[in-house]
């Protein structure tokens, strides 16, 4: 008898303690939606980590309107389906305040409409083919204005380019970008018979026929750049095979979208010396703001190799905005901090403000640097000013009069300037 | 007093040596002075305005800027903080050691935090690069001077030319002064001020190069306006497309032998565990892995060796790809002979954990395995026919590799009981054979194969857990194709598939030409179900 009230008593105990945390009304919790395992897991891992050391900095500044600020980690494994229901779960189960999570698109097309349904709030935080606007998400990656359009503008003003090859890996976010710098590349008087399009599939390691054939459209007298939408693997044959065929990059650039510090990070740069690369950041920029998330960053992982990237930062000012968002609602109820986030400044990493647009799409200033031999960019352009992003793109006709504005009166994702109608919420 | 003095004397005779010496290995570092301002400049402007100084060096010095600009074109160039010396980076058994630009000397002391690199982008390679060819002209070496003035080729300016037209008559080497008499004629036929004859002789001299900016100097001929330069540049263009053509058309075909040598490297394994024991091994793949872990590891064991580690890791992928592949038999696929569905399942499980446990030990980033220098490179046999080394090597191996094997079939006693037991397990053992033993080793020497398959493409393609992956359904397919239990039908087969393949490619795109061959071989095993060469006799029952 005693020995069972006892029992009861630890199990209680015991209970209430476990109880408790998740009971408090003094927490917000934070939900983190990157693969930890599978194939996404080298990118995504790393996003997680920037999340709970930007959690664990807030907290020690205070949290976040007085109380403590409490990430909750799931895997969806890269595998799509997963995503949706892992939202669903942080949203209606942990009852999460916002998510940050994704990276490919078809992740975040997975997981969007769970959030339109369950009225949760995501931070996006990879570059991307645009063509998509929801009240619930936040586009802190690029978008093909912000990354693809002005690394053309550089290969035409400045590096005097006439002829493209659009070299990608055959799944949606080449594909798109690609139809939308073929019409950006006519609109700019590139004939057809100048620009060649290649796709090759995911983990493409044979690129002999493909390089000889670049090399070929490459030497017809004007100069020739590729423009890479390559993913992952695939890359480093591909720039072995241009070394190996004695293209360098004086003769062919290759401008690349999807090659990072972290893609860099562990192999041997030496054949990708000289050739491009657009992003928002670059870790070799040299701010104080910089520095210090380097430094924070590398104590953090306790490894002096760590690197970081663009996604890191869009991460940073997506978190930082969410934030002073909250600050200024007061309240982390979705819809007052979605009022909230619209026209939020947060200083980039490299160097002027971001700020979050009616579109729900940041403005950033773009990057274009050269590949050092010690996996380092080095900034050889970057715009002016910042960049606003485009949700829908002006090039492509499907898009042309479509814009997005969440602000009343339009009110609306998917709106038409001509027909002045509202269609669907993305 | 007379101490004091003595002791004075004595502690400046022991200084000034001293003194003399850290002097010494300041001074010994300066630049000459006349271009010591410059070299000042150098580590202070900005990226884009480099160029201008780089162009006063050169106006000013002689062949003494060559060692900045080589090691500025490196990127191995930087300076000290401190005091702005130059010093070039260099790498010595693994390390990275720093030397004083103009002393030569090794500067033990410094380290990376005191140094700051100089900068260098595209524009600024290309000038360098052809800034040391023009110093190189004079150079002493005929091959240095041959490949100063191919460079020059796509930049050649009045002060070029006029080097060119000095050096051209006093030229003793007869390769050397061909490409310099291609590069005036190129001058010569872009000129409108000469008469028409002179320019048609020299585009006719141009049609029978195969330099891709003689190619290009031709094309932009033919934009002009004078009708018989056009026409006359137009034929010299067909004429020399004839001739690229043909040597396009080896390049496919060198293309699909090296692809058709990986397939083969990564499916004969295969052909001795499916087609000859009939076993179907899905972690065949990952015994190609392993053997490519093998090669990273050895590397990491000799770092200073790189050189010769492939000869190491041949060996080392055979015994390791080889053990496991024993063991695998010994402790699954035994207990499931006759077993097919089984069998299959049970090895896709055994990949699966393979790969995990990789992940595990190596992470699951791509590891990088330098390739030897001897690989690098290519054998340039004209400007558009070169042959990229490693993948020469490869062919060859793979060939050697095939040929070993048969002789292993053919003329060992192992060899005969494989085929003995192969062909009628129950015979076999009732004439004493060990089958079991049999099983063991074959199984062994299929996987081991496979190891140095590895070894191989670890020097083509990404080290990563995956990497079996995606050889294991290229490898199925060419040894069905082939003909189960024929070597020679996998030969014959992953050289044909290779071909095929690369034939198609420029064509279609990679992802068509790869459903193309997919479907092409479905329809060929539904007309032939035994592939190429089927077995005959009692054997095939």
């Amino acid at each position: 008898m005693k020995m069972k009230t006892l029992v009861s008593a630890i199990a209680l105990t015991g209970a209430t303690l476990i109880a408790l945390p998740s009971l408090a009304a003094d927490t917000i919790k934070v939900g983190v939606l990157h693969s930890l395992s599978g194939t996404m897991a080298i990118s995504e891992s790393t996003l997680k980590d920037t999340v709970l050391m930007l959690i664990k900095e807030q907290n020690a500044k205070g949290g976040l309107l007085g109380k403590k600020l409490v990430p909750v980690v799931v895997d969806p494994a890269s595998n799509w389906p997963l995503f949706a229901e892992k939202a669903r779960e942080l949203i209606s189960k942990d009852h999460v305040s916002v998510i940050f999570g994704c990276w490919t698109s078809v992740s975040r097309k997975s997981v969007l409409p769970v959030l339109e349904e369950l009225n949760g709030l995501m931070f996006y935080p990879v570059q991307f083919e645009g063509e998509e606007s929801s009240k619930n998400i936040f586009y802190t990656g690029a978008a093909p204005n912000q990354q693809a359009i002005p690394a053309v503008n550089y290969l035409i003003n400045d590096l005097g380019v006439k002829r493209f090859v659009l070299a990608g890996t055959d799944y949606v976010y080449p594909r798109t970008t690609n139809k939308i710098l073929e019409a950006y590349l006519k609109s700019k008087g590139i004939p057809a018979k100048d620009i060649m399009v290649n796709y090759t599939p995911f983990g493409q390691s044979d690129w002999q026929s493909i390089v000889s054939q670049i090399k070929q459209f490459g030497s017809q007298g004007v100069k020739t750049a590729v423009i890479s939408t390559i993913n992952g693997d695939a890359n480093v044959p591909f720039y072995k095979e241009l070394a190996n065929q004695g293209i360098s990059s004086e003769d062919i650039p290759v401008v690349a979208f999807s090659v990072g510090e972290q893609e860099l990070s562990g192999i041997d740069t030496k054949p990708l010396v000289g050739h491009l690369a657009a992003w928002n950041y670059f870790e070799s920029v040299d701010t104080p703001e910089n520095e210090k998330f380097i430094k924070e960053w590398k104590a953090y992982k306790h490894d002096p190799n760590a690197v970081t990237n663009d996604p890191m930062e869009a991460t940073y000012i997506g978190f930082n905005m969410w934030v002073d968002a909250v600050k200024k609602a007061g309240t982390t109820n979705v819809d007052a901090v979605e009022k909230a986030m619209i026209g939020q400044k947060f200083p980039n990493l490299t160097g002027g403000m971001a700020v979050m647009g009616k579109n729900h799409y940041l403005s950033k200033p773009v990057l274009i640097g050269e590949i050092q031999d010690d996996g380092q960019f080095e900034t050889v352009w970057q715009t002016d000013k910042t960049v606003p992003g485009d949700a829908w793109s002006n090039y492509l006709p499907s898009s042309k009069n479509i814009i997005a504005d969440w602000t009343s009166p339009i009110n609306c994702g998917h709106y038409n300037t001509v027909t002045k109608q509202c269609s669907g919420g993305n | 007093m007379r101490h004091l003095l003595a002791f004075f004397c004595c502690l400046f005779g022991l200084l000034a040596p001293l003194a003399q010496g850290a002097e010494s290995d300041t001074t010994a570092n300066q630049p000459p002075a006349n271009i010591a301002p410059l070299v000042l400049d150098l580590t202070q402007a900005k990226l884009n305005k480099l160029l201008p100084i780089l162009k006063q060096l050169e106006a000013v010095s002689d062949e003494s800027m060559v060692p900045l600009f080589h090691a500025m074109m490196n990127g191995d160039l930087y300076f000290i903080k401190a005091n702005r010396q130059l010093v070039v980076a260099t790498e010595e058994s693994g390390q990275r050691l720093y030397k004083g630009l103009y002393s030569h000397a090794m500067m033990p002391s410094i380290s990376e935090d005191d140094l700051k690199k100089i900068r260098v982008n595209n524009r600024l390679r290309g000038y360098l690069r052809n800034a040391i060819a023009r110093v190189h002209l004079t150079a002493a070496s005929p091959d240095v001077r041959e490949a100063a003035v191919r460079e020059l080729l796509a930049h050649l300016d009045k002060d070029t030319i006029t080097t060119l037209e000095r050096l051209y008559p006093n030229e003793p080497n007869k390769k050397v002064k061909e490409t310099m008499g291609l590069a005036l004629a190129m001058n010569t036929a872009s000129q409108t001020n000469l008469p028409d004859s002179t320019r048609i002789a020299a585009i006719d001299r141009l049609s029978t190069s195969l330099e891709n900016d003689v190619r290009n100097t031709l094309t932009t001929l033919t934009y002009q306006d004078n009708p018989a330069i056009k026409s006359a540049a137009q034929t010299a263009l067909k004429h020399i497309a004839q001739r690229v053509e043909r040597f396009n058309f080896l390049n496919q075909l060198f293309f699909g032998l090296s692809l058709g040598s990986v397939l083969l490297l990564a499916s004969i394994g295969l052909a001795i565990t499916f087609g000859v024991m009939g076993v179907i091994n899905m972690a065949h793949g990952e015994m190609i892995m392993l053997g490519a872990y093998t090669t990273y590891v050895v590397q990491l064991m000799m770092p200073n060796y790189i050189d010769y580690s492939i000869w190491v890791a041949i060996p080392a992928a055979f015994l390791v790809s080889g053990s496991v592949g024993v063991l695998i038999e010994r402790l699954v696929i035994r207990h499931l002979h006759g077993r097919p569905l089984e069998t299959l399942l049970a090895t896709f499980g055994i990949s699966l954990i393979l790969q995990q446990l990789v992940r595990t030990i190596f992470s699951p980033l791509n590891r990088q395995v330098s390739s030897p220098s001897w690989m690098s490179g290519s054998w340039e046999i004209n400007p558009v026919f070169s042959l990229t080394l490693n993948r020469l090597y490869i062919l060859a191996f793979s060939l050697l590799v095939f040929l070993v094997l048969v002789m292993v079939l053919k003329k060992t006693s192992l060899g005969l009981n494989v085929r003995a037991v192969s062909q009628n397990r129950n015979m076999a053992k009732a004439m004493g054979v060990r089958t079991a033993w049999v099983d063991a080793m074959t199984f062994g020497l299929g996987s081991g194969i496979a190891g140095i398959a590895g070894v191989a493409l670890s020097q083509l393609t990404n080290v990563g857990p995956n990497l079996g992956q995606d050889y294991i359904i290229n490898s199925f397919m060419v040894v069905v194709f082939g003909g189960v239990g024929n070597l020679l039908g996998t030969l014959v087969a992953a050289f044909s598939l290779g071909i095929a393949t690369k034939f198609l490619e420029p064509i279609t795109g990679a992802v068509l030409s790869a459903i193309l061959v997919l479907v092409f071989i479905i329809l060929f095993i539904q007309k032939r179900p035994k592939g190429l060469f089927p077995q005959k006799g009692r054997a095939a029952e």
